[in-house]
């Protein structure tokens, strides 16, 4: 009798949640929560899986992530194998039609635009390459206006109620974010053609659009950490052809960068990589802002 | 056996009914069209005196100790995929060398519902079962080179058979999930049936984060079978036995309660984390049990009450290397009634107490250990550990030693929690 007491208790809890106004919205990272905060507006619950302070590679498929994702209405996940350790894991086990992958509630936002970094050869010798492509897109503006756009399009379809709303978001934030481009791109003429080490290849995109050239990273491989015989290369290399700084996420460790700083005098610097890696990137345009005047800063010194 | 096959049949209503939409942009992550391969190399070096002993507990499954010096352990090969857009599929089985010989296990081989929607999911073929924690987390992926006891002396090492489980997840923030399970209930701790599906699980798992650093999972589970034979020995693939240790007519059941906790700085494991891990397991059984060697044959009614637990703690200092400790205890409660020493009503007289001592339902010591183990990963595809043991499972204490690798090639799958 107790199970099925149970049983009808359960079945009231779905009932009652089918009857939800808001579009329940999964990101992987807070990078697309940002992103679907503002193509929803009023009509979006967003939850971010992760948070700045945590690698996107290596999250476990946690309870409450499969918990959240058995109630999503869509999923938008940078993609391109960036989460292949546990996105798939919450996908199989949320019982969730809405969101699996030929779904329209799924979306890798990296398949969406021109990958960098497609590998020739693969190899785990290499380290933890995507054989897809560097899937860390959203550094740049330019991408995430093409980005924005589909999702908004992808909007209407899932829930077609509220596709004017969707559509004047969407228009919304596109005309802010070519608006900030344009004035990004003649704050940050000054970075053009500066050499960065990165602790990750987290900045190819970034770096794509400003005209920055990663000469290194601090990371010997991709995925495998700083080794002190990888970082003693480094430091010779920097000896002969300095760079101008040592980049590094606000969720890596900051040894390896503060190391290199020490034994070479080139400003090492974290970014906040995504939306709250640091105080003042609370969304995607501060998160820009806060990046680009790091860098400046940092090349004044 | 008529629920399955009204699941069976909502199922496939279910899933015919939903016409898909093919997504216009967005593709399969991790493989293209082929399945995704991995492998798995697992080998160890071991050091220990005492043969394995569990008084109290029979032998089944794959308890036991990996052979002295050089072994290999399960080298699993696994091959999954999407099957089309409702469907997985997932294939592991285990290489393994024993006795000089080459031993093929299937592990699991079972297809899966995708997005069923309402937060349900059916899987059948042949799995973990879903009883306890560590039982459906496969042994590469293990914190310590050998099961606790209580997974040794009550399952078999794991509960693997064949059948058909139904999970739900509640649409709630909080994790919850129920799933029951229909199986053969030939494995052990169950035995050969003859409709061969007389296994019967239910689960119920309960979790969630307390904060951005720490996340928990709680869950409670029963397994039942009945059976007409149930064989016990040491795990020996393919070793000829001249010992026959049966149980007859017997029904067995299983209850466990499980715990995990685990903490990571702002929820980032790369750098440090803490993991730990608590099972509890209650056994009941009863038979008629059968005891027969060289012209001497013993039975008794049986009906024993065995209990145990394990807790364990890992914790990563430092990127790559980490160091846990583990405790287990059990405690037997078995009784024989009825004792004949000379069913074939040979000469040959076998005592109760030999009987008892021979058939391993003899409940006079209460297995113990502790264990430590240190772990080094040169990358994520890649375990070297060291783990000792002081064994106190029988009433001679033991050290047992073990240098063990792992290796992970090719695509490799996520883990669960």
């Amino acid at each position: 009798m107790k199970m099925v007491k149970i049983s009808i208790f359960l079945l009231l809890l779905i009932t009652s949640n089918t009857i939800h106004a808001k579009l329940n919205v999964f990101a992987c990272e807070p990078e697309w929560a940002a992103l679907m905060k503002e193509l929803t507006g009023a009509h979006g619950k967003v939850f971010s899986a992760t948070t700045a302070f945590q690698d996107p590679h290596r999250i476990e498929a946690r309870p409450s992530l499969i918990a959240k994702m058995r109630r999503a209405d869509i999923v938008v996940c940078s993609g391109s194998e960036l989460e292949v350790g546990w996105l798939p894991l919450l996908l199989r086990s949320s019982g969730n039609r809405k969101v699996q992958i030929n779904q329209p509630g799924y979306i890798e936002a990296s398949q969406l635009v021109e990958r960098l970094g497609i590998p020739q050869t693969i190899d785990r010798s290499m380290g933890d390459v995507h054989a897809a492509g560097n899937p860390h897109v959203h550094l740049d503006p330019r991408r995430m206006l093409k980005i924005a756009e589909i999702i908004g399009q992808r909007l209407k379809k899932i829930d077609p109620d509220n596709a004017t709303h969707y559509q004047s978001q969407t228009r919304d934030f596109l005309a802010r974010l070519q608006e900030k481009i344009k004035h990004w791109q003649s704050l940050a003429t000054p970075l053009k053609d500066t050499k960065a080490v990165v602790h990750h290849k987290d900045w190819k995109y970034l770096f794509d659009w400003l005209g920055i050239k990663e000469v290194a990273t601090l990371e010997p491989k991709p995925g495998v950490p700083p080794s002190p015989g990888h970082l003693a290369t480094l430091k010779r290399q920097m000896k002969t052809d300095p760079a101008d700084f040592i980049l590094r996420a606000a969720y890596q460790d900051d040894n390896a960068s503060k190391w290199l700083e020490k034994q070479t005098g080139i400003k090492a610097i974290e970014l906040p990589f995504t939306v709250g890696g640091s105080d003042k990137a609370t969304d995607l345009f501060t998160l820009m802002d806060d990046t680009i005047n790091r860098l400046l800063a940092a090349l004044k010194k | 056996m008529r629920k399955p096959l009204i699941l069976a049949t909502t199922i496939i209503g279910l899933t015919f009914q939903q016409n898909y939409v093919l997504a216009d942009v967005g593709k399969i992550s991790g493989n293209e069209f082929n399945p995704a391969i991995s492998l798995i190399l697992d080998g160890r070096y071991s050091s220990y005196d005492n043969d394995y002993d569990l008084p109290g507990f029979q032998a089944g499954g794959e308890a036991g100790l990996p052979d002295k010096g050089f072994s290999l352990g399960h080298n699993e090969l696994t091959v999954s995929a999407n099957i089309d857009d409702k469907l997985f599929g997932y294939f592991n089985a285990a290489m393994a060398m024993e006795g000089g010989e080459t031993i093929f296990e299937l592990e699991e081989v079972f297809f899966e519902t995708l997005g069923l929607g309402e937060g349900a999911t059916i899987k059948a073929g042949r799995f973990y079962s879903g009883l306890g924690y560590l039982n459906s987390i496969h042994d590469h992926a293990h914190d310590f080179t050998d099961v606790p006891l209580v997974y040794a002396g009550m399952v078999g090492s794991h509960l693997i058979d064949t059948g058909i489980q139904a999970r739900w997840l509640a649409p709630t923030d909080i994790f919850l999930e129920l799933g029951v399970e229909a199986l053969s209930g030939a494995s052990f701790p169950g035995g050969e049936n003859k409709d061969n599906n007389k296994g019967q699980t239910i689960f119920a798992k309960l979790g969630g984060d307390i904060n951005v650093s720490s996340s928990w999972l709680a869950g409670i589970s029963r397994y039942s079978s009945k059976f007409d034979v149930r064989e016990a020995g040491v795990h020996a693939h393919g070793g000829v036995s001249t010992v026959d240790n049966e149980l007859l007519d017997g029904e067995v059941d299983i209850t466990a309660v499980d715990f995990v906790y685990k903490w990571a700085p702002n929820g980032n494991t790369s750098k440090r984390y803490l993991k730990l891990q608590f099972e509890y397991f209650m056994r009941n059984e009863k038979g008629e049990a059968e005891f027969a060697e060289a012209g001497e044959q013993a039975a008794a009614d049986y009906d024993g009450e065995q209990k145990g637990y394990y807790i364990q703690a890992v914790y990563q200092w430092q990127p790559r290397w980490r160091v846990g400790v583990r405790y287990d205890q059990l405690e037997a409660n078995n009784k024989i009634a009825s004792y004949d020493g000379d069913v074939d009503g040979n000469t040959t007289v076998l005592g109760q107490d030999e009987f008892l001592e021979e058939s391993d339902l003899e409940s006079d010591h209460d297995p113990k250990r502790i264990s430590y183990m240190i772990d080094y990963s040169p990358s994520e595809f890649s375990l070297f550990r060291l783990q000792i043991n002081n064994d106190d499972s029988n009433p001679t204490s033991d050290k047992q030693v073990y240098l063990q690798y792992i290796m992970s090639l090719g695509s490799h799958g996520a883990h669960k929690f």
